[in-house]
C-alpha cells in the first residue's frame, strides 16, 4: 500500500493542479451550450433542451450508445450461456398482502415509465430514464410473484427480438432521414407546437424506439443473471472462450 | 471555495481508484469502478454549471440556462455504465466457476 | 455558490469514500444506493433534472438488482463448494 499511497498522492497533485486551470465554477463562458439554449426551442419546437440535444443535436452519440447497450447485452448473453434443466425452484410468493399490493405498485410503476418516456422532449425524461423504470416494472413482477410468474409474463425470445428491434428502429429512422430531409437522422415529421406532445419533428420516434431497447435490454440482462442463479450448483459450466 | 466542485470530482475519481487497486472481491471492484464514473459525471457537471441560472427547460419561457450538452452526455452514460458493470460481472461469475474464488489475487495464481 | 451545494458536496464525498470503505458486497450494495440517492440531490442541485432522473431509476432499479443476483449466485456456490467467503 505504501506503493500506492506515493502514487496516488502525485497522481491526486496532477488531478487538482490540471482542474485548478479550469474557469471558476459557475462562470461557464463558451458558446455551444449558450447558442443551443437560444435556438433549441424555436428551431425544433421542444421546450427540454437536453432532450432534443440527446435525440438531434448528437443524436449520432446517442445512436453509438445504444449499440454499446446492444452490445453488451450480446457479451453477457454469450458468457452465461446454458440452457438449463428448467428447474424451477419453489419461491411463489405466499402472503396475500404483498402480491395485491405489488399487483398495484407493478401497474403504478408501468404508468409512471410510459408518462416519463411520452413526455421526453418537453419535460425532464426521456426513453433513457423512462426505459429503465418500465424495466422496473416488469423486474417487480418477479419480487412480488415468483419466479414462475416472472417466467410465463417475460419469454425469452421475445425480449432479445425486442430489444434489437429498437436498436434496428433508430438506425433505419436515421437512414429515413436520408431520404426525406437529405441527413442521417434528419428530422422528416411537421414540427409541431412546442410544449404539446406533437412536436419536436421525429424525435417522439426516436424517443419510443430507444424506450424499448432500454427497457428490453435491461430485462434480458436480469432474465439471464436469473437463470444462472436458479441452476443447482454444480451442473453450470462457462462458455469455452478462447484461452 | 469555488474549486469546490472540481476538488470533489478528484477526490472521488482517486477514492475509487484506491477501492480497485485495493480490492480483495471481484464484486467489490466493479462497484468501486461506478464509484469512479461517478467523479467523471460530477466533472461534466461542475463544468456545465452557470451562477443564478436554471435547468435547461423553457417551460413556460426563456430564462437563463446551464449547458445542456454536457447534461446530455451523461445522462445516457449513466444508463449504459450499468450493462458495462453487468459484463464485468458476468465475467467476474465465470471467474468464480473456473477457479473457486472471486479473490483476484487468488484467480492471478490459478492456471487454467 | 450557495450553502446547499457545499453541504451536499461534502456529503457526497464522504458516502464515496464510505462506499469504497465497505467490503462485504452485499452491504456495499446497499451503501451503493445510498451513495445514488445523495447524488440525485447532487445533480439537482447542479441544476441538471434529466441527469437526476437518470440516476436515480438506475442506482434504486438496474444496480441493485444486477449486484443482488450475482452476489446470492457467488454465496450460494461458495457455500455449496469450498470455503473462499471474504469476511
Amino acid at each position: 500500500m505504501i506503493g500506492f499511497a506515493i502514487a496516488g498522492a502525485g497522481f491526486a497533485a496532477l488531478v487538482f493542479w490540471a482542474l485548478v486551470g479550469l474557469p471558476d465554477f459557475g462562470h461557464y463562458h463558451w458558446p455551444y451550450g449558450n447558442a443551443l439554449n437560444a435556438i433549441a426551442t424555436p428551431e425544433r419546437h421542444a421546450t427540454n433542451v437536453v432532450g432534443i440535444t440527446v435525440f438531434d443535436y448528437r443524436g449520432l452519440d446517442t445512436l453509438g450508445e445504444e449499440f454499446i447497450l446492444f452490445a453488451s447485452v450480446v457479451g453477457v448473453s454469450l458468457l452465461l450461456r446454458k440452457d438449463p434443466e428448467e428447474h424451477v425452484p419453489a419461491d411463489e410468493v405466499r402472503s396475500d398482502p404483498i402480491r395485491a399490493l405489488g399487483a398495484v405498485a407493478v401497474v403504478l410503476l408501468f404508468v409512471l415509465g410510459l408518462w416519463v418516456v411520452a413526455f421526453g422532449y418537453v419535460t425532464p425524461g426521456g426513453g433513457f430514464q423512462g426505459g429503465v423504470a418500465l424495466a422496473g416494472a416488469f423486474l417487480l413482477v418477479y419480487v412480488v410473484g415468483g419466479y414462475r410468474q416472472y417466467h410465463s409474463l417475460l419469454p425469452h425470445s421475445p425480449l432479445e427480438m425486442a430489444e434489437a428491434f429498437g436498436a434496428g428502429a433508430f438506425a433505419i429512422l436515421g437512414f429515413v432521414g436520408i431520404v426525406y430531409a437529405g441527413a442521417y437522422l434528419g428530422n422528416f415529421l411537421g414540427l409541431g407546437n412546442a410544449g404539446s406532445l406533437y412536436s419536436a419533428g421525429s424525435v417522439p420516434l426516436l424517443n419510443w424506439a430507444t424506450a424499448i431497447e432500454v427497457c428490453a435490454a435491461l430485462v434480458v440482462l436480469f432474465s439471464e443473471f436469473l437463470k444462472i442463479y436458479m441452476l443447482p450448483a454444480a451442473s453450470w459450466t462457462p462458455e469455452e472462450g478462447p484461452r | 471555495m469555488s474549486y469546490l466542485p472540481y476538488a470533489l470530482a478528484g477526490w472521488i475519481f482517486v477514492v475509487g481508484l484506491y477501492g480497485v487497486v485495493s480490492s480483495r472481491n471481484l464484486i467489490h471492484l466493479a462497484v468501486c469502478l461506478t464509484v469512479m464514473q461517478s467523479g467523471t459525471y460530477v466533472l461534466l457537471l461542475a463544468i456545465g454549471y452557470k451562477n443564478g441560472a436554471a435547468a435547461p427547460i423553457f417551460r413556460p419561457s426563456h430564462h437563463p440556462a446551464v449547458d445542456p450538452v454536457v447534461q446530455a452526455l451523461t445522462l445516457t452514460d449513466i444508463v449504459v455504465s450499468v450493462t458495462v458493470v453487468a459484463l464485468i460481472l458476468a465475467l467476474a461469475l465465470a471467474a468464480h466457476k473456473e477457479s473457486g474464488s472471486v479473490n483476484p489475487e487468488e484467480i492471478a495464481d490459478f492456471s487454467g | 455558490m450557495i450553502p446547499l451545494q457545499v453541504v451536499i458536496i461534502v456529503l457526497v464525498g464522504g458516502g464515496a469514500l464510505a462506499v469504497v470503505l465497505q467490503r462485504d458486497p452485499l452491504r456495499q450494495a446497499i451503501v451503493n444506493s445510498l451513495y445514488a440517492l445523495l447524488l440525485v440531490v447532487l445533480f439537482m442541485v447542479f441544476q441538471a433534472p434529466d441527469v437526476a432522473l437518470s440516476m436515480l431509476v438506475v442506482g434504486s432499479i438496474a444496480y441493485p438488482l444486477v449486484l443482488l443476483v450475482v452476489i446470492a449466485r457467488v454465496r450460494n456456490r461458495g457455500e455449496e463448494a469450498t470455503d473462499t467467503a471474504d469476511p
